[in-house]
This record gives structure tokens, C-alpha cells and sequence, in this order.
């Protein structure tokens, strides 16, 4: 923008766009703040103000409240590793020239497209159902006992099906960075003795180091939200109940906004820090 | 040691023949230029003897040993590409020290080699800093030092000056000379330029899709080039060819003289024509004349303040001692 006047414009012309954005953020966010200080129970009619930070310190001191934390630390944390670790295989096995490569990649992709409740109803009842479900068909056909996959590792199962559906979104990102791989750089660290190993190692992985840290970004930002994979298969329970999810049952099942509300407000500010941590660690990445 | 034998060496992608079988003979210590247009198949060559690229058929032997299935990391030989294929996440001591590294070689050894050739290619002040951060010319260095603290038996250059401006090629093109002559190892060097080809060259192998036209010293390939490609191919600016009655006045088919053997006299020579565009280099200048019944200008070099203009009739006289004769296959004539 070259002039004074132009830039003036611009920002004339920005300004709608900006305050609806601000007023779409702020006016949730400051509801929210407002009802974690009330003691609002709409069922039962209470709407009394002055409550301070009661609600903030009966939502953190509450059995569930550590162990909700850890939930969400699992899930997220699990199912990052098992989707950058994945995309990256995938990504380099997609990279090979291999017939119908193009509806391969489409396929791939296609997990990303299946809505979250459906593709967890999907895994509950195809896949990881005790009688009729195909792993318990699998087991049967092994000789084996059938797992009942969401009583007994709950937790794995959901990292399982929400890494599924992730798992494209890492491989797409990665792959695209792989084929963007000077190819003579290969051949240059062939040249100078490196195996395949330490190609990979010292060449193709820091040459992924920024991709990688996209897809963690992302995907944290919207792993932490995970809502209806849980809500679809446990329900919360056998130690899946995630910080969202107790927000959730705080609002809902308890009928206690004020308490969710204050929950909320903690989530917000714990999936920051944790956002600041990434940053701190992976962050340096994206520079230059 | 660097002797580099080529036997009966094939290349084909599925169907397409590249290079079809080839003989070379390459001594220890040679200077190497593979010269010829695009698509002629010297990059492909150099990476077949790289082993990069799988050969189809026939044998290659690194100092009288087989090394047509070994592996890139075992020839002994180091490369520099045209992009240079530089590591961008590393420091450049951490490139040069690359191979070594991969090679299991102890630390005071590696920082010694790596300081070594940072003196001799001048990297000393840049040991620390990002390829990112190098001009073109430091890049290429960094390529270099590189290959060299490897001591490998043969360093393979591919259009390694083919991305830096004018002057700076010029420069590098004397400094990669005058590394041959200090470490007196083999070097095979790819280009499309002949200029690169004639001034670094100790010996120069001309191909045209994938077959070898010409092997020989740059002079030897200027005063007798083999056949009409290796004539118009080498030298600057292009040999003349002309055919027709005046070709068939020397009993040939074709006849070629090179612009700096065509005279300038005012009155009565050979052949007389109209000046066209001329090229003005200082030094010299570059005349294109149109001479009736001939099918192409002449490209003429005159000294460099002549007083000839644009439709100036003139006179030219080619040295008779300097004239190339082919027959009709375009093979030259004794």
C-alpha cells in the first residue's frame, strides 16, 4: 500500500470486517466470563449473582478436575505422535511413483471428509464391537478371546478412531514437504556416503521439521476440543473424560452454567499455555 | 589415483535409448569436459559413472576395479551439482564435514580437514552461517570444499556455473582450473557451454544424443574437427558451413571456415557481399554478411575499430590453408 490515502482506505474498508470478528470473539467470551461468577442452575431457576471466584475453586478442586487434565494431556498427546508418525510413513510411501498413485491419495484423504460423530459410530459398531464388531471377528478367527475395545482400553480406542481421522490431515501436510525435497540432495548425501537411514535422519526429516510443526499447531488447537468421538463411544467414563467433556457434563448433565462457565474460562487459559509451551518447543521451526 | 574406464556403456529409459553403447577412456588426473547441446545425454553419462543412474549394459572400471554395481558411496568419487545440494539446516562446517562424518571419522580429524579446505576455498569467515545466507559464488564454494576434503580419485562437476551471473562464472571458472593443477586429481565436468569446454578442458568429449562425436585436446577438436556437429559445436563464434557450388569448388560437399579466417579486403576476393548486423565487442567485431547464393550469412571477425556499416559492400577472402572440408555424410574430408 503506497500512499497515505490508500492506507487510510484500507483500513476504512477493513473496519466492518474487523469489528464483526471482534464482536463474534468478545461478546461469547465476555458472557462467559460473566456467567463463571453467578451462580446460574437454570433448571432450578437460580440466577444470583456475586458468586466471585467460588465457582473457578469448586470446578479445580474437584476429584474430576486433575484427572480430566491427564485425559486430555493422553488424547492429545497420543494421537499426535500416532498421526505424525504415520503421516510421515505414509507420506514417504505415497511419494513413491506406484500405480493409480492418484486414487490413492484420494483415498487416503477421504478419512478427513467423514464427520467426527459418524466416523466414531462407525468404529464403535463395525469395528470395535465385543460380538459383531470386525476385530472381534478377527480375534474369533484367530482362536483368540474378543476384546471389548471401549471397557477395556477406552482411552486407546479413542486415540485410535480420532487418529484416524487425522491421520490424512498430517500425511497431505507432509507429503506435500516431502515432494517439495530438492531431489539432488538426496543424491548429494548418497554421494557422500549417508545410508537410507541417515538420508532420512539428517536430510529428509529436518527438511520436514516446519511441516511437522504446522500439523502439531493444528492439530492441538483442535485435538483439545475433541468432543463428539467421547460422547459418541464412552460417554465419558472409564477415564475418558476429557477437559471439554467435563465443561460439558458441568453445563448439561449438571444443569450448572455457572460451573461449566468457569470451566470454560480454565480451558481456555490451560490450552494456552499449553499453545505457549508448543511454541516455545517446536515454534523455532517456523522461523526463516 | 583416478582412472576411469567406460565400456561399452548403455543407457536406456524403458524404450528410449539415451546412450547407446559407449567407449571412454579417461587418464588419472585428466581434466574431462562432456560438452553438447541439451538432451545430448552428458548429465545422464556423469551420473552413470556416478551410479546414480543404473547402467543398462556394459561395465565401468574406477582404477582397473569393477565398480559398474557398486554403490554411489563406495566409488570413491565426489560430485558438485548444478544446484549446488546443499544441506539448508546445516551450519556450512556441518556440510563440509557431512561426508566425513558419514565416513566415521574421529573429531580433531574432521575439524582438521574441514578448516583445511575452508583456507584453501576462502570459507574461513563463513564456517558458521546457513547456505541460506551465502551469495551463489560462496555456495558453489561450500559445494567444493565439500568434494575435496572427501579426497575422493575423481571429483564430478555437473553445469556447476550454469547459476551464477557472467563475471562471476568467469572467476570460478579459473579458480576450479587452478584447483585441478594443485591437487592434479580427475575431474569430469559437465556444461553446455563451449567456452567452459575449450578454456578448462584437458581433453574434451563432444556428444550428440548420447553418442560420443569427438575425443581430443580443445585444440585439436578447433584446428580438425571430425565431422560438421563437432565443427559448428566448437569454437565462438560458429564456423560458417556453406554448401552448393562453392562447397563443390573444393571438391567437397560442404565446406565450413571460421569467422577469424575469412578476410576483409576492400577490393576483389572470393566472394563479395552486404554487411548486415554487426557486434561490436571492443576487441573485436563480429560482421554478418549476406552473400548472394548463399543460404545462410556469413559470420565474419574483423578487428575491433573497423569503419564498416550496414549495407557496406565488401570483399572476403577465406585463408585457403584454413578451409574444412566434409563430404555429404558430414564426415570431414583429409
Amino acid at each position: 500500500m503506497a500512499t497515505q490515502h490508500s492506507r487510510s482506505a484500507a483500513r476504512l474498508m477493513m473496519s466492518p470486517a474487523v469489528f464483526l470478528l471482534l464482536v463474534w470473539m468478545l461478546v461469547p467470551l465476555i458472557m462467559t466470563l460473566w456467567f463463571s461468577t453467578l451462580d446460574y442452575r437454570p433448571m432450578r431457576g437460580t440466577f444470583d449473582c456475586c458468586e466471585g471466584l467460588g465457582n473457578y475453586t469448586r470446578f479445580v478442586t474437584s476429584s474430576a478436575f486433575l484427572d480430566s487434565v491427564v485425559a486430555t494431556l493422553q488424547l492429545v498427546g497420543g494421537v499426535l505422535v500416532i498421526t505424525v508418525v504415520g503421516g510421515i510413513l505414509l507420506a514417504i510411501l505415497l511419494d513413491q511413483p506406484i500405480w493409480g498413485q492418484g486414487v490413492v491419495r484420494i483415498l487416503v484423504i477421504a478419512p478427513f471428509f467423514v464427520m467426527p460423530t459418524v466416523s466414531a459410530l462407525v468404529w464403535k459398531n463395525m469395528f470395535m464391537n465385543p460380538v459383531n464388531g470386525l476385530f472381534a471377528h478377527l480375534f474369533k478367527g484367530l482362536g483368540l478371546q474378543p476384546v471389548d475395545w471401549l471397557s477395556q482400553y477406552p482411552m486407546f480406542s479413542i486415540i485410535l478412531i480420532v487418529s484416524w481421522q487425522w491421520l490424512p490431515f498430517a500425511t497431505l501436510i507432509l507429503l506435500t514437504a516431502i515432494q517439495s525435497l530438492d531431489s539432488e540432495q538426496l543424491e548429494a548425501a548418497e554421494m557422500d556416503g549417508a545410508g537410507p537411514l541417515s538420508r532420512f535422519g539428517h536430510i529428509t526429516l529436518p527438511h520436514l521439521a516446519r511441516s511437522i510443526t504446522v500439523v502439531v499447531l493444528i492439530q492441538t488447537i483442535f485435538l483439545l476440543s475433541i468432543f463428539a468421538e467421547i460422547y459418541v463411544t464412552t460417554s465419558g467414563a472409564f477415564g475418558t473424560r476429557t477437559l471439554t467433556y467435563l465443561v460439558y457434563q458441568r453445563v448439561i448433565e449438571s444443569q450448572n452454567v455457572g460451573l461449566g462457565s468457569a470451566g470454560g474460562i480454565i480451558a481456555v487459559i490451560l490450552a494456552n499455555i499449553v499453545a505457549l509451551v508448543l511454541m516455545r518447543v517446536v515454534g523455532k521451526n517456523l522461523d526463516a | 589415483m583416478g582412472r576411469i574406464t567406460l565400456d561399452k556403456v548403455r543407457k536406456a529409459f524403458g524404450d528410449v535409448e539415451v546412450i547407446p553403447p559407449l567407449d571412454l577412456r579417461i587418464e588419472d588426473g585428466e581434466f574431462v569436459v562432456f560438452v553438447g547441446p541439451s538432451g545430448c545425454g552428458k548429465s545422464t553419462l556423469l551420473r552413470l559413472i556416478a551410479g546414480l543412474e543404473d547402467v543398462s549394459g556394459g561395465e565401468i572400471r574406477i582404477d582397473g576395479t569393477d565398480a559398474t554395481n557398486l554403490s554411489p558411496a563406495k566409488r570413491r568419487l565426489a560430485m558438485v551439482f548444478q544446484s549446488y545440494a546443499l544441506y539448508p539446516h546445516m551450519s556450512v562446517r556441518k556440510n563440509i564435514a557431512f561426508p566425513l562424518k558419514m565416513a566415521g571419522l574421529d573429531k580433531a580429524e574432521i575439524d582438521k580437514r574441514v578448516e583445511g579446505a575452508a583456507k584453501v576455498l576462502n570459507l574461513d569467515s563463513y564456517l558458521d552461517r546457513r547456505p541460506g545466507q551465502l551469495s551463489g559464488g560462496q555456495r558453489q564454494r561450500v559445494a567444493i570444499g565439500r568434494a575435496i576434503v572427501r579426497e575422493p580419485s575423481a571429483f564430478l562437476f555437473d553445469e556447476p556455473l550454469s547459476n551464477l551471473d557472467a563475471a562471476l562464472r568467469v572467476g570460478m571458472r579459473l579458480e576450479i582450473s587452478e584447483l585441478h593443477k594443485r591437487l592434479a586429481t580427475t575431474m569430469i565436468y559437465v556444461t553446455h557451454d563451449q567456452v567452459e569446454a575449450m578454456t578448462m578442458a584437458d581433453k574434451i568429449v563432444v556428444l550428440q544424443a548420447g553418442h560420443i562425436e569427438q575425443v581430443g585436446s580443445p585444440l585439436e577438436l578447433y584446428r580438425t574437427p571430425r565431422n560438421k556437429f563437432v565443427a559448428g559445436f566448437i569454437g565462438s563464434p560458429k564456423m560458417n558451413l556453406i554448401e552448393g557450388p562453392e562447397a563443390a569448388k573444393h571438391d567437397a560437399h560442404t565446406i565450413g571456415v571460421r569467422p577469424e579466417h575469412l578476410m576483409v579486403t576492400p577490393e576483389g576476393g572470393t566472394w563479395t557481399g552486404k554487411v548486415g548486423v554487426s557486434e561490436h565487442l571492443g576487441s573485436d567485431t563480429f560482421f554478418h554478411v549476406t552473400v548472394p547464393g548463399f543460404a545462410e550469412p556469413l559470420t565474419v571477425r574483423a578487428g575491433g575499430e573497423v569503419d564498416l556499416h550496414y549495407g557496406d559492400q565488401i570483399h572476403l577472402t577465406p585463408d585457403p590453408a584454413q578451409i574444412h572440408r566434409f563430404d555429404a555424410e558430414g564426415l570431414r574430408l583429409a
